[in-house]
């Protein structure tokens, strides 16, 4: 059986034992804590061995453009043999890090959940159904099994957030459930209409089917914005992203760390894995409208995050800002930024991780999240302050951190493409440095707030909760090309598609305007 | 040969007195005392070792970082002295090895060998970093990084890696006591790493790397003393004014990307050689202009020179360090190190920004009280003096100048942070005076760096401006629509005079004003004396032309391109010269490079005809002028600001200039209102926009979600009773209707059997007809 099999089914398995198993709420954490790290010990040969494994079977450069897409750690067995649906799993560059980002922050979210006093049993049980549908979706290669996994995982968010939620838990709980669940909709149609096409669900058959061949190219684009409707909710791209911020204010540490980490990921990677190679003519026709609406969550993300009071908030708004920076990677066919763009998401994961792990410590403490009401915390609590000074600078993009190279990777492809957006992005850069080096003087610096002074600094639980993950920020600031010659494989075999695409698209435009000509000579 | 010995004395002398004050310091000497003495034998042993040049630059950048590291881990709790000692071997380490590097630079120059190193294949300073497909060779090309050791680093290591150990040692004394000491040396190590690599490394992109950590360590060390508010608003605004001129240095580095598809600054230079981007002009004057947004934000160019003031909320030796010998320095560094990526226009805007700045800060250091913010205007008129040099082209000049003005203002600083220390942290000059008597080295020593910014001969500030200063007469001879560079910058030197010795009368002169501190004013212990005096010999002597280093610049540092031909004399002309004068020696037509900027066609014409006719005429006499101009205007400062400074001889009243100076005055007084302007436009804008934008996403974008949802709760409403009223309705009504209907049917059925065998058989009859009768209707047909 393969490791990606195991850590699909483990946490799903797990979490229904630990629901129905009366057992003391001690047990329970360490549990979840020995599953989710077993996950991680499978995973990291999964990842150490992946790059090796996919240059094997990745074709020629030459070839790429017309052989099917490559995955490795294949499994497929027939499910519902009526309908051709396929239990069919395997990575490749674009899902493999995400899988690895999983199993990696699930363990630093159950010690972040260590605090959690209610219904811990539910908890945690629902918590490990939430990374088994997380994998799930990275992995899913049958477009059925991966609106199984994508609904999979709205369940125990909805319940995480609305049972062990802040005070207005069940509007953000009911908010987030819906307006997924509405963008599900449209996966779902587009859906129906791939396989009433094609009469197949798998993703590997999909790209370049014959059967899409015939499909008006007015379907193609609204099936696209369709699916982009249903993946631009959960990035969040502006302006489908106002549950965002609720969701994250009312959600429990941990949750808001899988919400950014994670969940937010799934709309980039899925446009990446359905929306591109399906419809790659339609991907050209909208790629400018793309990179526009990227460089509006970049300034806009950034704007409304320097107006918060509220911490969370902020840093639910800087998540809004530099999901941006991806969706800007993926505008342009650039090779570049489009690596940059999936890095952007691994490190966004990781540091928006940690600020949300930040606040979480924080809030602990002084069970409330304005701005305005901290100050000099960094005498008392000098280990934490530390820490957030450098996972703020991680955020604003310090060179050398992980962020920074990421977005500049995607500065550097987007300029060669869209000279004018890429330069008004930037400023994305500068607002960013001004937000966090603000809530950084606000929270940090300045005279001591008499009424904390006293705090305690952070307990090894949360050290270990962060300590890796500043770990992986800086190793990957230095060593980026870990990360991206891993990447860069698939990246370019999905850009030799979508250039295929591309020239269609450009002749078809030249042919219109030609018969445009003609008509008003 | 002389240099070398200057310096090796130097060290000689610094290690001597080191030993002698071990010796007779007390009982217990500190580690970093001991250390401070053994450190530079140890370099040299080093020095034995580590062979390579690639070693000695990855040893000379890496051991401070490595000392960061250790500081912000063990520093606090698990190390004697807060770890102070290991901040001094590692920078020790690194002068020493700078040193030996910056040994065989002035060895090339005596024995008039070329000295350059650059990355070689499988050397251990040349990286692989992360690859990408080149689009015009289709081949995966990775970024290499490596280093570039030339004349210009060798300089720069010296300084850099110089004062940072004269710093660290000074700050021994100096940080004394002081709350999170050791993390105070873990952010100079961190400082000293990226500034080290910044002038070491063959990549731009590297380079921006550096360049942002130089300013996360300003950043930290600004704001040290970090539960005062006015420190922490100050290190937010150096951080974010110097991110504004990132931005620009970024989209030039985007540019640059986006045209060589390399960051390598070797081959940025020889694709430009080759004639990459000769057809556009307008790309190559905004990279330019680009990556010098990058320079203005570091070396504090007007417009955003706002955040070095401010930035004096540091440690004064911090200041010292970053804010006056080093980082801010880093600006004049790039513009240098990319000279042959600027063009005439380019160049134009940074003579012009460089000028405007000198003279600004330096009317604005005249009405200023708080001695580190005289010193901190000065600095970003001396700035000011280098940019403007290098857009006049004078190359070598502005590093000269770079480089004494680092030895010197890393001097005044030094000695008013010892001011500072002797009066218990009083900065406002107005509580001083009298304190020669008390403290007598850092008076002399003051004094000889006052003498030195202000230009006067024999002292080295004197011949790097000079040579300054005789660039820009020489480009205004040429080309006299910019005579008012020299002009401008001839009289920023009289106001320098003036100002600085304003500085010197208040403070160490006259009675004291604040008598209570002036009776426990005190010199610093000796590890803050050393700096100050090494500073004080470098500050005379750096400058002299076979002692110090006046003919190392003069014949070495030239812009690259140029290194080989040995067109030294070239190398100082003005630029809208220069680049037609090596365009010609090149072989270029000098057509090809006016086409640059049709608005510099006749300098550039003029330019080359000036060339034939005989540039060293004209160079000869802007020297002279230069020069008799410039102590002229030295003098006049300093006697003006005698007259109205130094009691003994007072014949002006300078409360009573500033009255009768009315508006003018308090325009100068406010910094010409440049902060107010930005808080009135730039923060008062963002603030409004942000607002308006967060409230647009709760109202607005926010509103039309929950009222779709209100939306869809009141259909359902409305339609929940509209399934009651309506279609519930119906279907009762339905009901009601077969009811009705089934109550009159159900008299049928009678329950009497004949009455069913009739009513079938007659059913069955009249089917049977019918069908008959269709199947006749049919078939007959």
């Amino acid at each position: 059986m393969s490791g990606l099999v195991i850590i699909t089914f483990l946490p799903i398995i797990a979490g229904c034992i630990l629901a129905l198993a009366p057992l003391p709420n001690d047990t329970v954490r360490k549990a979840s804590l020995a599953v989710t790290l077993a996950i991680l010990a499978i995973s990291i040969p999964l990842m150490w061995n992946f790059g090796e494994a996919y240059r094997a079977v990745s074709p020629e450069v030459s070839e790429a453009a017309n052989s099917p897409m490559p995955f490795v750690y294949e499994t497929n067995v027939k499910w519902i043999e009526t309908f051709n649906i396929n239990f069919h799993i395997g990575v490749d560059g674009l899902s493999m890090p995400f899988v690895f980002l999983t199993a990696f922050l699930c363990p630093l979210c159950i010690l972040a959940s260590w605090g959690i006093g209610e219904k811990v049993r539910g908890y945690f049980a629902l918590f490990l159904l939430l990374e088994g549908g997380m994998i799930g979706t990275f992995v899913a290669l049958d477009l059925f099994l991966f609106y199984v996994f994508w609904e999979l995982m709205l369940l125990p968010m909805y319940f995480l957030i609305g049972i062990w939620g802040g005070p207005r838990k069940e509007y953000a709980a009911i908010k987030f459930f819906l307006y997924t669940l509405f963008g599900s909709i449209f996966l779902f149609i587009a859906m129906l209409v791939l396989y009433w096409k094609t009469g197949t669900f798998s993703l590997v058959e999909l790209p370049g089917h014959e059967g899409l061949g015939d499909l008006k190219w007015w379907v193609q684009i609204a099936l696209f914005l369709g699916l982009y409707v249903a993946f631009a909710i959960k990035i969040p791209a502006f302006p489908f992203h106002t549950w965002l911020p609720d969701a994250h204010v009312e959600a429990p540490t941990a949750i808001s760390v899988i919400l950014a980490g994670i969940l937010l990921k799934m709309g980039t990677y899925a446009i990446f894995r359905i929306s591109f190679p399906i419809f790659p003519v339609a991907t050209a026709w909208f790629c400018t409208p793309l990179a526009v609406l990227a460089v509006i969550n970049i300034v806009y993300g950034a704007l409304c995050a320097m107006a918060q009071t509220d911490f969370k908030k902020l840093v639910a708004y800087s998540s809004i800002s530099h999901m941006g920076f991806v969706m800007l990677g993926m505008a342009v066919y650039k090779e570049e930024a489009m690596q940059g763009a999936v890095f952007q998401m691994f490190n966004h994961g990781c540091i928006t991780a940690m600020l949300f792990l930040l606040v979480g410590v924080i809030y602990d403490r002084a069970h409330h999240r304005d701005l305005a009401g901290f100050g000099g915390l960094v005498k008392p609590m000098p280990l934490y302050g530390g820490y957030a000074a450098f996972a703020f600078f991680a955020a604003l993009g310090l060179p050398g951190l992980s962020g920074f190279i990421s977005e500049s990777l995607v500065f550097l492809g987007a300029f060669q493409e869209q000279k004018l957006l890429a330069c008004i992005g930037t400023l994305g850069i500068l607002l960013g440095a001004a937000y966090m080096l603000w809530t950084y003087q606000r929270v940090f610096m300045g005279p001591v707030n008499e009424k904390y002074k006293d705090y305690k600094d952070m307990n090894k639980i949360e050290i270990a909760s962060l300590l890796p993950l500043a770990v992986m920020v800086l190793v990957l600031g230095i060593f980026p090309f870990i990360f991206l010659d891993m990447l860069a494989p698939t990246v370019s075999n999905l850009l030799a598609h979508l250039h295929v695409g591309r020239e269609e698209y450009e002749a078809m435009r030249t042919a219109a305007e030609q018969v445009a000509m003609n008509l008003h000579p | 040969m002389s240099p070398t010995l200057l310096f090796l004395s130097g060290l000689i002398l610094l290690g001597a007195y080191c030993a002698y004050r071990l010796t007779t310091a007390g009982a217990k000497p500190s580690p970093s005392q001991w250390v401070t003495g053994i450190v530079l034998l140890g370099g040299l042993i080093l020095d034995n070792l580590a062979t390579g040049m690639a070693t000695k630059g990855l040893l000379i950048c890496l051991l401070p970082l490595l000392s960061f590291w250790i500081l912000m881990f063990f520093g606090r709790n698990h190390l004697p002295s807060g770890g102070d000692w290991i901040a001094m071997i590692a920078i020790g380490l690194s002068l020493c090895l700078s040193y030996s590097i910056y040994h065989q630079a002035i060895g090339a120059y005596e024995s008039g060998d070329e000295f350059f190193y650059h990355q070689s294949e499988g050397n251990i300073a040349s990286f692989e970093w992360i690859a990408f497909t080149n689009p015009d060779t289709g081949e995966r090309t990775p970024w290499k990084l490596g280093f570039w050791i030339d004349s210009l680093t060798a300089i720069m290591l010296m300084v850099v890696a110089g004062i940072s150990f004269l710093v660290h040692l000074f700050s021994l004394g100096y940080m004394k006591g002081e709350e999170n000491y050791s993390r105070y040396f873990g952010y100079l190590g961190i400082f000293s790493f990226s500034m080290l690599l910044l002038v070491l490394t063959d990549n731009l992109f590297v380079l921006y790397i550096c360049w942002e950590l130089v300013g996360v360590s300003s950043f930290l060390l600004i704001g040290f003393f970090i539960n005062k508010d006015s420190a922490a608003a100050a290190a937010k605004k150096a951080f974010l004014t110097n991110r504004v001129g990132d931005l620009g240095f970024a989209i030039g580095l985007f540019i640059v990307y986006n045209n060589f598809h390399t960051f390598s600054i070797r081959e940025i230079f020889d694709a430009l050689a080759n004639g990459a981007m000769a057809d556009s002009p307008w790309t190559l004057t905004f990279m330019g202009l680009g990556l010098f947004c990058g320079a203005v934000g570091k070396s504090a160019q007007f417009p955003l020179h706002i955040w070095l003031p401010d930035a004096m909320e540091g440690p004064t030796p911090v200041s010292a360090l970053i804010h006056a010998a080093t980082m801010v320095a880093a600006g004049v560094y790039l513009v240098a190190r990319l000279f042959p990526v600027f063009n005439d226009t380019a160049f134009l805007v940074i003579a012009y920004i460089g000028t405007f700045t000198a003279i600004m800060a330096a009317t604005i250091a005249i009405t200023q009280f708080d001695i580190k913010r005289v010193l901190a205007y000065s600095t970003l008129s001396q700035l000011g003096y280098m940019v403007a040099a290098l857009g006049v082209g004078a190359y070598s000049a502005a590093l000269f100048h770079l480089t004494t003005h680092a030895f010197f203002k890393a001097l005044l600083f030094l000695c008013s942070g010892s001011v500072i220390h002797a009066l218990h942290h009083e900065q406002d000059m107005r509580n001083m005076g009298g304190l020669a008597g008390k403290t007598k080295v850092t008076f002399i020593t003051m004094l000889v760096g006052t003498l030195a910014i202000s230009g006067v001969p024999f002292f080295s500030g004197f011949y790097s401006k000079d040579k300054i200063l005789a660039g820009a007469l020489e480009m205004g001879m040429i080309n006299p629509h910019h005579a008012i560079i020299f002009i401008a910058l001839l009289l920023a030197a009289g106001i320098t005079a003036f100002y600085m010795f304003r500085l010197i009368f208040m403070t160490f002169t006259g009675k004291p004003r604040d008598r209570h501190a002036w009776e426990h004013a005190h010199e610093g212990p000796w590890t803050m004396q050393v700096p100050l005096v090494v500073l004080a010999i470098l500050a005379i002597c750096s400058g002299w032309t076979h002692l110090g280093l006046g003919g190392f610049f003069q014949e070495r540092v030239v812009p690259w391109g140029t290194e080989a031909q040995v067109a030294t004399h070239h190398a100082d002309a003005p630029t809208l010269f220069t680049t037609a004068a090596f365009a010609q020696e090149e072989g270029t037509a000098v057509e090809e490079h006016s086409a640059h900027g049709e608005a510099h066609d006749e300098p550039v014409a003029n330019a080359a005809a000036m060339h034939e006719e005989g540039h060293h005429d004209v160079q000869h006499t802007a020297h002279v002028v230069a020069m008799i101009l410039s102590i002229l205007v030295a003098t006049s400062g300093i006697i003006l600001s005698a007259l109205t400074y130094w009691e003994r001889i007072r014949v002006i009243d300078p409360a009573k200039c500033a009255r009768a100076m009315g508006p003018v005055y308090d325009l100068v007084y406010n910094k010409y209102y440049v902060d107010e302007f930005y808080a009135r436009t730039f923060y008062r804008g963002l603030e409004i926009v942000r607002n308006v934008l967060a409230r647009f996403d709760l109202r607005i974008i926010d509103g039309i979600v929950n009222g779709a949802g209100r939306v869809t709760v009141f259909t359902s409403g409305k339609s929940g009773r509209f399934d009651l009223r309506v279609v519930d309705r119906i279907v009762d009504w339905i009901a009601e209707v077969c009811q009705h209907y089934g109550q009159r049917i159900r008299r049928v059925e009678s329950g009497v059997i004949q009455d069913y065998a009739l009513k079938v058989g007659g059913a069955f009859g009249t089917m049977v007809i019918l069908w008959m009768i269709v199947r006749s209707f049919f078939i007959g047909a």
